[in-house]
């Protein structure tokens, strides 16, 4: 399991964010913020996918159980899709996926989902920005699985 | 023309427009001959800290394009050599190259720099102007290619002092080169090729500035040129790209810009405005305040703001009101040294009131104009080439690129001053005018490129090479680059980590190669800048290796980690190890993917049938492809059709005509005017567009030529009273002799009519010349008419400025009225009053007119969103199209097989909406030239033991790739219709399919390692 980094006296709590962004607008929307020297928090680990809807929903799980703070799935504007349709493809599953984690209790808010086209360098940044205050306000994640007996989590 | 034609093109100048149109040539099938006069291929940018507006850095975005053009099979190229003879005709000329001695075997050498290192002989160096030295045996700059040292034979000590007396004198550099490359005995060559045509590009020198002596260059240390202060600017200038002063070394808190130093001045005989110098001292104020670690207060004095380009006003702006850049509207009238010692120099101006002053400045930055080179004037007159009276040569009109001898191109400042991106697109017209002339003879002197066989590496034990790149100062100024190779070390697989400081250079990229072979690395992960701009690049280095090109990852630590973290680079440092690690355990769990070829339909579609679209479709057809013009107008000329005169009085309607005629007889082009399009589907190679009226054209590529519209102004009384007209309202009624403007004795020309304002935040191009050439219409027919211009900032650029000096002087007044204060139309009885406020005088003055032109902003398209759906292209804010980069790519989109000109681009004129059409013309031919299209393969694939054949990739699949087959119960993929988007492995309930590149096992071992 990877490290959480945890709030302590001196350190300001700084969430880790995995971010999947699709090539071909959200990737170049980064890509785009970097050339504009836009400064964003430097909290996301970005892995880059062709496409908004390759996102398995077990990956969301898979970042939470490891842990990530937050996922940040980044598409094409809707109807802007390299490959049509994809990112109606990840939107269905999103949906799915914020209850799904309700269910097993994690805090919706980890998980965002946002369009962010290859000319929005500022948006990018923002988006960013919004997920990180939105994660940071939920403190660190503690796992998926939560001990039922009030012990500590399954860290 | 000759009969006789041979394919090939010489190409005389390697700048970015020689690699460009080296590049495109080469790539479409015709064998370059690249001549370079100094010993190395780059020209200008090299010396270049950063490129607007975007702040790129010059040389990470120009490095791919010197390798590529350097390792190309089919550009040969000659450093240390000029033209000296031409004979023969379009078609076939006979071109003598003179070579000069380089004394180093380029064969041979390593560029390990052992010679420099004991070369005794120190002399100024030219590519960082003087401020650094050099050695006699030098290379111009660290990424240069040939990657090889040469010696200067005018310095080195042997050449001059040994040689001619049989001395062995020096020759320390023969003792220190381990590889015997040196050889002083090395003669000059001359040798003869044979080609077709011939592309000229041979660049521009920078305004000598000691030639003002008011502005102190020479005298004062701190007055420097703007070139100067690049190469301080710079990771690898003189002082390593530390902002200081080159005479004391002091870090410089206050900084001055004064514009138009040799340009503007009719004075000199240079009444042209260079058009690259506003925007380039911006960039250095705005980069010069965020390269010190200090506040550093910067002031740009000019007399217009000429920022006219695609998002320059934009860039302007941010400097002014957000970067907290000073703008000063005067005239300067000289530097002097500070009395205090302190080095400092004054600058005594007067502002716009009339009001003198006087301010000390720690360093004063010249901003030179273009001047054309020495070269430039000797290869005119050797061509015997028409050149204009500055020396620059002279286009034929409305050719985009034609010169006055027929296959003769030019790209670049050598017909007049450019910035990179026209530059760029005149080298890629200039090729595509180039194969259209020597169509017949494409193919038949070039080689195709052979790799070694792929290594098979399946089964081995993963061996991963890490390199970490510094990209200069770009990411190893915020990352600790040593401790992320350091932690690479560390990580499962790797077995090979080091830094480069720039992993894209050409010296990289073979010691890269070597380490492969060396060191048995098997994956390669590189960790420098964005996959979509370097990745091609690396993975080429990885076939030539032997290595199958996926067996490597990128990780982005500069665009998306030091430039977006640059005051945290302790965070950043974190984040670029991160990041390193997840290209690490993607690249080690990649396995060898095969690409698949695919048809190529070598038709072309062009929609729009303005100028562009219709130039476009003739340099195509002349390029031999068949090409559908769809134009959903009734007539074919777009806008142009209300045009009467061009920029350079050239006939607008006999233009038009001419290519309306043209596109009608061509027998490659097929009209379909007055029909509209109805959908779009396919990709490069393989489109397929449905018109409204049902018929369906298959087509290889695509070029978007669809135009843009006029703002309808809201202000001024346009609208209300039909004395108020737009500018191609009033040149129409010029034109048609409407009464209204033929008896009219006062006009007055308001400008930026719905153009730098918060709805359309750009400069509309081409109106302040357009009002000033509509002005002198009137002034001359009518000497005795009044007419004003109210303007914001006069933005004639180029040779524009003569005709903005001629109108003032024939007694056309120019009022300026700031942004805050627009001048307002009223109607007082009959009479149309146009008030303004005058910044000379302070106060309102008001005019009577009888005709108010108003310069009507350019406006992006109407159809701009359609396309962009259907072809799956990206708008920019204000909706004109947003090109692949804003520099090196400006006709191509992101989405392969999809280009662009005119202005649906950005707001342009005639002549460079040709040469625009012509560019996009070019790029498009060099896809239409391939056999087959190649696609990467990293498509779907299924594991036919875990599939249940339940459909439900069949049905998620937008590209129709993914079927079941019900007789084997088993989903199957069609490699040519797969686009790899992935949807289908992420739908799938029991993982059976997934994606190569992209597999689950290795986003979930991503993660894994978070």
């Amino acid at each position: 399991m990877g490290e959480i980094q945890v709030e302590t006296e001196n350190k300001k709590y700084e969430p880790k964010i995995a971010a999947f962004l699709c090539n071909w607008c959200s990737y170049a929307g980064a890509d785009l913020a970097g050339v504009g020297r836009i400064q964003y928090p430097a909290t996301i680990r970005t892995i880059r996918v062709p496409c908004s809807g390759r996102i398995n929903p077990l990956y969301v799980l898979k970042a939470m159980a490891n842990g990530a703070d937050g996922v940040l799935v980044s598409g094409c504007h809707p109807g802007d899709c390299h490959y049509i349709s994809g990112n109606y493809v990840a939107r269905r599953k999103f949906a799915l996926i914020k209850s799904l984690l309700n269910h097993v209790g994690l805090e919706e808010d980890r998980i965002s989902f946002s369009w962010v086209s290859a000319a929005e360098g500022g948006r990018f940044a923002e988006v960013v920005k919004g997920v990180t205050e939105r994660v940071s306000t939920l403190g660190p994640n503690n796992g998926i699985f939560k001990v039922v007996d009030g012990g500590a989590a399954d860290e | 023309m000759s009969q006789n034609k041979i394919g090939s093109v010489l190409i005389v100048g390697a700048g970015i427009a020689g690699i460009q149109a080296a590049l495109d040539l080469a790539e479409s099938g015709y064998l370059v001959h690249l001549v370079e006069e100094s010993s190395a291929i780059g020209g200008t940018m090299p010396m270049l800290d950063k490129t607007f507006p975007t702040n790129d850095c010059s040389m990470c975005i120009l490095s791919p394009k010197l390798v590529e053009c350097g390792r190309h099979l089919n550009v040969r190229t000659y450093t240390n050599s000029q033209v000296v003879k031409t004979e023969g005709e379009a078609g076939n000329f006979k071109v003598t190259i003179k070579q000069k001695a380089r004394y180093i075997d380029l064969e041979k050498c390593t560029g390990c720099g052992a010679c420099a290192e004991a070369c005794p002989v120190k002399v100024d160096d030219e590519f960082n102007q003087g401020l650094g030295k050099r050695k006699a045996a030098f290379k111009q700059y660290s990424q240069a290619f040939p990657n090889a040292y040469g010696i200067d034979e005018k310095n080195c000590l042997y050449q001059t002092r040994g040689k001619a007396k049989g001395k062995d004198i020096c020759l320390k550099c023969v003792k220190a080169c381990q590889a015997g490359a040196i050889d002083h005995q090395m003669e000059d060559k001359e040798f003869e090729v044979e080609v077709g045509s011939m592309i000229l590009n041979p660049g521009f020198k920078i305004f000598d500035a000691s030639r003002l002596d008011y502005y102190g260059y020479g005298k004062i240390k701190s007055v420097i040129t703007s070139l100067e202060f690049e190469r301080l600017l710079s990771a690898s200038g003189p002082f390593d790209g530390h902002l200081v002063r080159p005479f004391d070394q002091k870090e410089p808190q206050k900084i001055a810009w004064i514009q138009c130093v040799g340009s503007r001045n009719a004075k000199i005989n240079n009444n042209y405005c260079s058009g690259v110098c506003c925007m380039y001292a911006i960039k250095e104020a705005v980069i010069a305040k965020e390269h010190s670690h200090i506040p550093v207060d910067t002031t740009i004095f000019y007399m217009d703001m000429r920022t006219p380009g695609k998002d320059f006003e934009k860039y302007y702006n941010n400097a002014k009101n957000n970067q907290g850049v000073n703008f000063i509207r005067s005239r300067v009238y000289e530097v002097t040294e500070a009395k205090d010692d302190s080095g400092d120099a004054c600058i005594r101006y007067s502002t716009e009131d009339g009001k003198i002053c006087e301010d000390q400045f720690d360093l004063v930055v010249l901003s030179v104009g273009l001047e054309p080179g020495d070269s430039s004037k000797e290869l005119a007159k050797m061509l015997d080439l028409k050149v204009n009276k500055f020396g620059f040569a002279e286009l034929e009109p409305l050719s985009g690129v034609n010169t006055s001898r027929a296959g003769v191109f030019a790209a670049g400042a050598f017909s007049g001053p450019r910035d990179i991106p026209e530059t760029v697109m005149q080298a890629s017209a200039a090729a595509g005018a180039a194969s259209a002339l020597l169509s017949d003879e494409r193919g038949t002197l070039v080689s195709e490129k052979e790799y070694p066989p792929e290594l098979d590496v399946v089964g081995d034990v993963i061996r991963t090479g890490v390199f970490i790149c510094h990209c200069g100062v770009n990411i190893g100024g915020v990352v600790d680059v040593p401790s992320v190779v350091e932690y690479a070390k560390t990580l499962p697989t790797v077995a090979y980590a080091t830094d480069k400081i720039y992993a894209c250079s050409q010296d990289a990229q073979a010691s890269i190669k070597a380490l492969i072979s060396e060191q048995k690395l098997n994956r390669i992960v590189v960790s420098s800048c964005s996959p979509r701009t370097h990745e091609p690049l690396f993975q080429e280095t990885l076939k030539e290796a032997g290595l199958n090109a996926h067996l490597f990852d990128m990780a982005n630590i500069r665009d998306q980690c030091s430039w977006v973290h640059m005051h945290e680079p302790e965070k950043a440092t974190e984040k670029a190890k991160d990041l390193t690690k997840l290209a690490i355990v993607r690249a080690s769990m990649q396995q060898p993917v095969q690409p698949i070829f695919m048809s190529m339909n070598h038709t072309a579609l062009v929609i729009g049938g303005g100028v562009a679209g219709m130039t476009s479709a003739v340099s195509l057809a002349d390029q031999g492809y068949e090409v559908h013009l769809v134009e959903k107008d009734n007539a074919l000329g777009g806008v142009a059709r209300r045009f009467s005169t061009g920029f350079r009085g050239e006939d607008m309607k006999a233009f038009v005509a001419g290519l309306i005629d043209q596109v009608s007889n061509h027998p490659n082009i097929k009209l379909h005017v007055g029909v509209g399009i109805k959908d779009v589907g396919g990709f490069l190679g393989n489109f397929t567009t449905t018109l409204e009226n049902g018929e369906q054209l298959a087509h290889g590529v695509a070029l978007l030529t669809i135009g843009g519209q006029e703002y309808k102004p809201k202000e001024y009384l346009y609208g209300q009273d039909d004395r108020v007209m737009t500018q191609i309202e009033m040149d129409e009624a010029l034109y048609n002799h409407d009464p209204k403007v033929d008896n009219a004795k006062n006009f007055v020309f308001i400008q930026c009519v719905g153009s730098r304002s918060d709805e359309n935040p750009y400069c509309s191009r081409t109106c302040c010349t357009k009002s000033v050439k509509l002005a002198l219409k009137v002034k001359k027919k009518n000497p005795g008419a009044n007419v004003f211009v109210l303007y914001r900032d006069m933005r004639t650029y180029g040779y524009y400025e003569e005709d903005y000096e001629e109108a003032r002087r024939i007694g056309i007044i120019f009022v300026r009225y700031s942004e805050n204060a627009k001048p307002v139309v009223s109607k007082e009885a009959d009479t149309l009053v146009v008030t303004v406020t005058d910044h000379v005088l302070d106060r309102p003055i008001e005019i009577e007119s009888d005709v108010v032109c108003l310069a009507a902003a350019i406006k992006a398209p109407a159809d701009g969103k359609k396309l962009s759906k259907w072809f799956k292209i990206p708008l920019n804010a204000e909706g004109f199209f947003l090109e692949a980069h804003m520099k090196l790519r400006p006709v191509d989109f992101s989405t392969d097989g999809v280009f662009m000109a005119g202005i649906a681009h950005s707001p342009k004129n005639m002549e460079e909406v040709v040469a625009q059409a012509k560019a996009a013309a070019g790029r498009a031919g060099v896809a239409l030239s391939q056999d087959q299209v190649e696609s990467a393969g990293l498509n779907a694939f299924v594991n036919k033991r875990k599939c249940t054949a339940c459909g439900t990739c069949e049905a998620v699949c937008s590209a129709k790739a993914v079927t079941v087959d019900m007789v084997n119960r088993v989903a199957v993929v069609n490699d040519a219709l797969c686009k790899g988007c992935g949807a289908c492995a992420s739908s799938c309930r029991c993982g059976a399919i997934s994606l190569r590149g992209c597999t689950n096992e290795q986003i979930v071992e991503m993660l894994n390692s978070l």
